[in-house]
């Protein structure tokens, strides 16, 4: 091969991103489709190899941690942006407001009276069997009445181009470190599209994200000391953690650097002594928070701290207990929550689900299962998950008993034709491949979206699972103002 | 506000370790020098290392004699021994790889690489012909680490932190090399000595990079009392004593809370100024006693730095161990 010939890339089996069909790129991707079949192969090689050596000088990496051992790898990251039209992000833009508004009212309700559940809009026993909802944060009442303060929503587009919101990440969402370096990567080895003028910048999110946990200070009359809280080096996303710190210009701390007195203050042990604490952007999940409230054994942690969150000494963000809507039985709700609280119709698009809850519904899903996708509902990650059409009747059976075990615990989905888009594979060849994409929700006194956000991309043909730590990579998400709507 | 603490000690521990490591090299240096003009004390010559560095215990727990094959294999390729210079290295890496988002990326490539090519090469490179050059060549590659902080790192409290870890560690072995001439092997009687006398203390200088500036410095030929002096009192010349100590004072005061450890450092500033030098050369077993109270007055220095400011308790072990429990955070794994 020596140069693109879109009318090569064979994409008719899905929807792509930037192709309408083979040799025909929408209006917003035009001129990237342009530019790319201008450069010959040795060319593109030499971005692609430009974009390798600025991820590795950059130190863009991810963690894998197995057996014992922790590797740092390369950030895998393809040079050929995903492109979304202007006019469609502003529509999702409004959606994931709407959506994440919703949810937040949503769990202060579920920590206070309940209304959602005594007006029989929401089901007691979801909630009776949630493992992520927290009795001790009922009657707490966090800084703008916000719980979720970072949110990470992953949309997904099927055959007929709807965008569908998969799942929102409510609890530690990652990623948005890898989508602001993917960006400046791209940057690098593509400087000749930006000059269009017609590529949206990705926002100053380290700035917003300073000033969003800045403002849930519990001191607002001082300058507030707040801190990024890690699991340490072994995390898979340790390299995020030191990045936001880093951006934001924040101490980035360990439990054992924190502790609680008495007096419930949290103090960062410093060689001045212990220095007060107002802020805590956690990246530890809740319980692995503070060994007296949640699990006595993590290291993780810091003793005393749910005690001092609870008296308002200090604000966290994720506020503990925000996971309880992080279930994927809630996210079947998210239509009729969003009616509730907002009175509204739902912007953005549920993939369908069925409950394994309700009789009919678990009926439907073991007569189909070789039709559906089932998941747990709180794991992630795409752990734990039946994919019909690609299961053994024996996986099948499995799944069956464990549904008939604990309906409360599955969901299914019809499995979505997932969009595709072009990506550079190892022989240069530009070849499509699944994609889906996680903007950031911030919420403080406003909300704030991301201008597009983290575009996963499965490397592997025909696969649909994006995850780094399962041979996935990423790719940067432009969002294109273009004349007329594609 | 002040940094954190536990970034504070991880940095102070990367600067002893790669200190520990280059001056362990050092060690082995003189001695080998010291033997090939005193080949009949071979064997001894060797247990004398393992006394120096107060390693008597571990030893005799991994080897069954002195020889200079197992004193060797000990104090630079043995991982279970925690102050042989691969584990010094290995320290000083795992404590930077917690702390490289405050310091320049290029120093932890530094000690990444120096790592790396000790490890490769530094079994086959123990034998004698090729020792020296081994050596050398870790010297060199620590000395790029502490050019590296001097010249890219801020001078803020981590830049403070690197260089009380390195004087205090540099302080301990300069004395620790100094005891090497004092070793059991060479001859009690004065008179005996002479011969050899300034031959093994040029020995000590050179090991040291110190021979050219006492040269300069002292303008008499090599004495004695006077290598003494110069390795223990001299202000001037940055491996001695008196140097190392006098820069964790000034260090110490641009802290906050230095009252205690400043009081320590003075302390044991006072016993070198008092240290009668004449004397000590002439008799090994007085040096030694001299020697060792320098380093329980180290010892108390780093205890006190440690409980002002690493606020954990005062066990000198550094926390280099990895953290046993791990988490699946979000996407990458979780989300």
């Amino acid at each position: 091969m020596t140069r693109i010939d879109w009318n090569d890339y064979h994409c008719d089996a899905h929807y792509d991103e930037l192709l309408a069909r083979a040799g025909v790129p929408r209006n917003a991707s035009k001129a990237l489709c342009d530019y790319l079949a201008s450069l010959d192969a040795s060319e593109l090689a030499e971005r692609k190899t430009a974009a390798e050596a600025a991820i590795r000088t950059m130190g863009i990496t991810f963690t894998v941690y197995s057996e014992g051992t922790m590797i740092d790898r390369a950030w895998p990251f393809d040079i050929v942006p995903r492109i979304i039209p202007a006019a469609e992000w502003r529509r999702t833009e409004a959606g994931l407001k709407q959506r994440v508004e919703a949810l937040n009212l949503f769990i202060d309700d579920l920590y206070h009276d309940q209304r959602i559940i005594k007006d029989g809009v929401f089901p007691a026993e979801v909630l009776a069997q949630s493992v992520n909802f927290r009795p001790q944060c009922i009657g707490i009442d966090p800084p703008h009445r916000v719980w979720a303060h970072i949110c990470g929503s992953d949309l997904v587009r099927d055959g007929d181009g709807t965008l569908y919101v998969l799942e929102d990440n409510l609890r530690v969402p990652s990623g948005v470190s890898y989508m602001l370096e993917n960006r400046n990567v791209t940057k690098r080895v593509l400087p000749e599209l930006f000059a269009t003028g017609r590529i949206l910048p990705v926002d100053d999110y380290a700035a917003q994200l300073y000033d969003m946990l800045a403002s849930m200070s519990p001191r607002p009359q001082d300058e507030p000391q707040v801190v990024v809280l890690t699991p340490g080096i072994y995390n898979s996303a340790y390299y995020e953690h030191a990045y936001l710190a880093q951006q934001m210009g924040v101490e980035l701390v360990q439990g054992d650097d924190l502790m609680v007195d008495d007096d419930d203050v949290v103090y960062m042990r410093t060689v001045s002594g212990p220095t007060r604490v107002d802020v805590i952007y956690r990246r530890i999940d809740d319980l692995f928070l503070d060994p007296e409230a949640f699990n006595p054994d993590s290291m993780l942690g810091v003793p005393g701290l749910m005690r001092a969150w609870r008296a308002g000494k200090v604000a966290l963000a994720n506020a503990p207990g925000a996971g309880v809507a992080d279930d994927k039985v809630v996210y079947a709700f998210v239509p009729q929550i969003i009616d509730y609280y907002l009175d509204a119709e739902p912007i953005l698009p549920n993939v369908p689900s069925y409950l394994c809850m309700f009789d009919d519904q678990r009926d439907y899903v073991l007569d189909h299962l070789d039709e559906l996708v089932v998941k747990p509902a709180n794991e992630s990650g795409g752990y734990g998950m039946l994919i019909g059409p690609r299961s053994t009747a024996e996986e099948r059976a499995l799944f069956a008993e464990r549904i008939k075990a604990d309906p409360r615990n599955y969901i299914a989905q019809p499995t979505l034709n997932l969009s595709t888009t072009p990506t550079l594979c190892s022989d240069v060849e530009v070849k499509p491949r699944h994609v889906d994409l996680r903007p950031f929700i911030l919420s403080g006194a406003e909300i704030h979206v991301t201008t597009g956000g983290l575009t996963r991309v499965a490397l592997v043909e025909g696969s649909l699972v994006v995850n780094s730590s399962q041979g996935g990579g990423s790719k940067d998400t432009w969002i294109v103002e273009t004349e007329e709507n594609d | 506000m002040g940094m954190l603490s536990r970034v504070a000690e991880n940095l102070y521990w990367v600067a002893r370790y790669l200190e520990r490591a280059e001056d362990t090299a050092r060690l082995v240096n003189v001695n080998t020098h010291l033997l090939l003009d005193f080949p009949q004390a071979a064997n001894l010559g060797w247990a004398t290392l393992i006394e120096i560095t107060g390693s008597l215990d571990s030893f005799n727990e991994r080897y069954d004699e002195f020889s200079e094959r197992n004193v060797l294999a000990f104090l630079c390729t043995d991982r279970s021994y925690s102050s042989s210079l691969l584990s010094s290295l290995a320290a000083a890496r795992e404590n930077l790889r917690t702390t490289r988002d405050i310091v320049p990326r290029e120093i932890w490539e530094q000690v990444n690489s120096l790592y790396m090519e000790a490890v490769a090469h530094a079994s086959s490179s123990l034998a004698l012909a090729r020792r020296e050059e081994f050596l050398k060549r870790i010297i060199r590659g620590c000395q790029t680490v502490t050019g590296l902080f001097e010249g890219t790192l801020s001078r803020t409290q981590a830049f403070t932190f690197v260089e009380l870890g390195r004087q205090l560690e540099r302080a301990d072995m300069t004395t620790r090399i100094v005891d090497v001439r004092s070793g059991n092997l060479l001859p009690r009687n004065p008179e005996e000595l002479t011969p050899f006398e300034n031959l093994q203390w040029m020995s000590v200088l050179k090991s040291l990079t110190g021979y050219q500036m006492y040269r300069q410095q002292v303008r008499l030929r090599v004495r004695g009392p006077d290598v003494l002096e110069f390795l223990l009192k001299e202000p001037t010349f940055p491996r001695a004593v008196a140097y190392c100590l006098d820069s964790i004072s000034d260090n110490l005061r641009t802290l906050p809370r230095y009252d205690r450890p400043l009081a320590a450092s003075t302390l044991v500033r006072a016993e070198v100024a008092e240290a009668d030098v004449r004397s000590l050369a002439r008799s090994p077993d007085d040096l030694r006693l001299a020697i060792d109270k320098l380093q329980i007055g180290f010892n108390t220095l780093h205890d006190s730095i440690a409980a002002t400011y690493f606020s954990r308790d005062l066990a000198s072990a550094p926390p280099h161990q990895s953290q046993s429990q791990t988490q699946r955070d979000d996407m990458l794994d979780e989300d």
